[in-house]
């Protein structure tokens, strides 16, 4: 029954969701404010419903209701209750439940903090996330239901996949898809300014802070992603250049270039058009993303669903979205502005000269996955495109646009002199350039891209000291305390993403040149020693889990006959699908990680073992956590904050009596 | 030295079982297992998902680094073990795509984006200072901006 409800709630969904997506477009076009009225209680309304549908589902999966087809493929009775409620994004359909769930999440956010936004543009806006919804919820009742019955009902669960059995499961994907679909919000706004034929500077100040809140949570949730991939694949890797990993960075690089280009578009209300074209960009990109995982086109861990419908629909709907907004682009993007003009060496020039490489370095990614995909296809053979490929492409593209980082937040907007810039910088390159190239010696091993990391690193480090030296003598205040608290939340958000840059790229850096492992075959009582630290493998001993049962090793591990840690990883077993996983054990630090994981039993008692001694490695996700954070203090600017406040009383008292009537 | 200090090594020493040697790496030649783990970076576990030959742990690839480190036991150089791969496995193996005229547009892809965007923002950017006379945002509108921002919008 509680399923049935919840599949009702999904056709009562779409039914508002084509209210939503229709009525207010067309009275915001008409000028006729009741139809517009509708936007915001159907927006609410498709929120309770989705909701209601989760819910139901959530409850199916809590009661172990295996006559649910869904709960039956991706759960079991002895999955223990958190993964089984994470279970509901574990496959494909109910991952595409979170998507909408999520898309109705930010439309009540929209419905939340949109008073202040003219009624008209709060109408287009509320309305093409209705369209959006529409498409996803389409697909669901059509070919993708996660409540589809199974009669009769299974005896006991097929189980989910022991690899999404992580803590990792349960925050990682609402994270990532908070990012992805957060974007729909400024493709949102970028569409109903195209419609209104108003892209002005009050639109981009509107949708900067949505687009920086959804980059956060994009930033976070790959962050996490990466950072699940080290602990739970067992090879110590953080980035592999999966499709499903490049699936996620795709938005992210496009939108980083829209965050830039917005703030362009707010101050000086240039790159209008580019603009509108990235916003366009980063949420087809989302959309691609999502349907390239869950369709099943690349096979791999996060593919489940492999069914020509789903392919059908999915092509079909990607193409009406993208191609719909870019025919609309077309159409209405040449009667936009042009805003204020500038020379090509100023801050304006050189973020149009970083959008162009972040947007390069997306369609070098797309490129990158999509091309075996479609060699394959054409039948001319198979070929895999990896790391090795990735690193050489990536690395010349985002070199140059680490340097601009550095330059860009000193060069004045307008017009930028060089040779001022070169002064105000030489210290910085200085230290940076001689840092970069005696560092590497001290520490022992020179390599070029060991230089060239650190070099990048330091610069960024350097010039955001000189950036805010320079900005601190600008503003008022007389102890040094008064001037770093005049000195605006937005700029502090900037500095400190682009320091979490700096923090990402050492961590990079140094984990790629110094990282050393180690393949032993350990007995009881002997020893290995790596980077320092000496592991003593004290034997394994078994023990049962929850719905597995595992060999767990014991290792000391000791520094200069200190004793540092006892790490256990495990190598466990899976009952309900017979499958192992190793579960390695990490010991994490600030300067390094050292991570064991066990390989196969050999005779008497040993263990084929692997260490890893890994210097920085946490600054990689620790890099992504400040760059969010910069996110995070980009937003609680006073301006945005002033904005949220005074919300209600705009609406003159005579309109909001008419409205009162409507309804 | 203190106390605690002898106490901690009296019990290191106690609590442990016999000191055992040092524990012996998997592989007998530790410079050819280099040379492995340097080819296998590059080399795809045909039979997983997605991962190379040096992190898989599935039996094939087990098996095929054996083959590898026969191969290098043999002296072949690494091209020589490259070849003979590809000429069983095809160009699925590697992980770096070879450069042939199938794959071109993957290599020269990327460096052509950087060059078009490049030539699109100058062109762009020379075109628009011809047209463009200078209606930066004005006062008004940073006014107007302030007001729509802070009182909310003026009915269509």
């Amino acid at each position: 029954m509680i399923p049935e409800i919840g599949h009702f709630a999904l056709i009562l969904a779409l039914c508002v969701a084509v209210v939503q997506g229709i009525l207010p477009i067309y009275g915001a076009a008409v000028g006729n404010s009741a139809l517009m009225a509708v936007a915001k209680p159907a927006a609410r309304g498709q929120f309770l419903l989705v909701l209601t549908a989760f819910g139901c589902l959530a409850y199916a999966f809590a009661e172990k209701d295996f006559s649910v087809l869904y709960v039956a493929a991706t759960s079991n009775s002895q999955l223990p209750l958190h993964y089984r409620l994470a279970a509901i994004w574990g496959a494909h359909e109910g991952s595409l439940l979170l998507w909408t769930l999520i898309l109705t999440i930010w439309m009540f956010a929209v419905t939340l903090f949109s008073a202040h936004l003219p009624e008209s543009t709060r109408s287009r806006i509320l309305g093409v996330m209705g369209l959006v919804s529409i498409g996803f919820l389409l697909f669901m009742l059509t070919v993708s239901n996660p409540f589809e019955r199974l009669i009769p009902a299974a005896a006991e669960g097929r189980d989910l996949n022991p690899l999404l059995q992580d803590p990792g499961m349960v925050i990682h994907p609402p994270m990532l898809y908070m990012g992805y679909v957060g974007f729909s919000v400024a493709f949102a706004f970028a569409i109903a300014a195209l419609l209104g034929g108003n892209l002005d500077a009050a639109w981009a100040r509107w949708s900067r802070p949505w687009t920086t809140v959804a980059w956060c949570f994009l930033t976070v949730g790959i962050a996490m992603g990466s950072g699940w991939a080290y602990y739970e694949l067992g090879w110590g890797g953080w980035w592999f250049w999966d499709p499903v990993e490049n699936a996620s960075f795709m938005p992210w690089l496009a939108g980083t270039a829209l965050v830039h280009s917005l703030a362009v578009t707010d101050k000086r209300g240039g790159f209008k058009v580019w603009t509108v074209l990235l916003a366009i960009m980063a949420f087809s990109l989302s959309l691609l993303g999502t349907f390239l995982v869950r369709s099943g086109v690349l096979t791999s861990v996060h593919a489940f669903a492999t069914d020509p419908k789903r392919g059908m629909f999915i092509l079909a709907f990607l193409a009406i979205v993208i191609g719909g907004s870019l025919a609309l682009y077309a159409w209405r993007a040449p009667r936009v502005g042009l805003g204020g003009s500038f020379a090509a060496m100023s801050r304006e020039g050189m973020l149009l000269a970083n959008n162009v490489l972040l947007v390069a370095a997306m369609g070098s990614v797309l490129l990158g996955t999509l091309y075996p995909l479609f060699l394959d296809a054409l039948d001319l053979g198979k070929i895999s495109v990896g790391p090795p490929y990735f690193d050489s492409v990536f690395v010349p593209l985002m070199a140059p646009a680490v340097f601009l980082m550095g330059v860009g937040p000193l060069a004045q907007w307008k017009k930028a002199s060089l040779p001022d810039l070169a002064k105000r910088l030489k210290w910085a390159f200085g230290v940076s350039v001689i840092t970069a190239i005696v560092l590497p010696f001290v520490m022992g091993t020179w390599t070029p891209l060991l230089s060239l990391g650190l070099l990048l690193a330091i610069w960024i480090a350097t010039t955001s000291v000189v950036t805010l030296r320079e900005r601190l003598t600008h503003v008022a205040g007389n102890s040094l305390g008064e001037r770093l608290a005049s000195v605006p939340r937005s700029y502090w958000g900037m500095l400190v993403a682009h320091c979490g840059i700096a923090v990402f790229i050492v961590g990079v850096t140094m984990v790629k040149g110094f990282e050393t492992e180690k393949d032993v075959r350990m007995n009881v009582g002997e020893t290995a020693t790596i980077g320092d630290y000496l592991f003593r493998f004290d034997g394994a001993q078994d023990v049962v889990g929850p719905n597995y049962t595992a060999a767990r090793g014991s290792f000391s591990v000791s520094r200069d006959g200190r004793e540092t840690t006892v790490l256990y990883p495990e190598k466990r077993r899976y009952t309900a699908q017979n499958q192992v996983m190793t579960e390695a054990a990490i010991d994490p630090g600030l300067l390094r990680d050292l991570y064991v994981s066990l390989g196969e039993p050999l005779d008497d008692g040993a263990w084929s073992v692997r260490l890893y001694h890994k210097p920085f490695v946490d600054w990689i996700w620790g890099g992504c956590f400040i760059m969010a954070l910069g996110g995070v203090l980009a937003i609680s600017d006073r301006r945005y904050r002033i904005a949220w406040r005074r919300q209600e009383p705009a609406v003159p008292a005579a309109t909001r009596a008419a409205r009162r009537k409507v309804a | 030295m203190n106390i605690q200090w002898i106490a901690l090594i009296v019990v290191l020493f106690l609590s442990g079982p016999v000191w055992a040697g040092e524990a012996r790496p998997l592989a007998d030649d530790p410079a050819s297992e280099a040379r492995l783990k340097h080819l296998a970076v590059e080399l795809r576990c045909l039979v997983c998902q997605n991962q190379t030959l040096a992190d898989s742990n599935a039996p094939l690839a087990e098996d095929l680094r054996r083959e590898v480190r026969e191969m290098i036991a043999k002296n072949m150089s690494d091209q020589e073990i490259i070849e003979f791969l590809t000429a069983r496995y095809g160009d699925f193996v590697l992980y770096r795509p070879p450069l042939k005229a199938t794959t071109t547009l993957l290599w020269v892809g990327p460096f052509l984006l950087v060059i078009v965007g490049a030539t699109a923002l100058i062109i762009t950017l020379r075109r628009r200072a011809g047209k463009v006379v200078d209606v930066p945002v004005t006062e008004d509108e940073h006014r107007r901006v302030e007001q729509l921002l802070t009182e909310g919008g003026k009915r269509p």
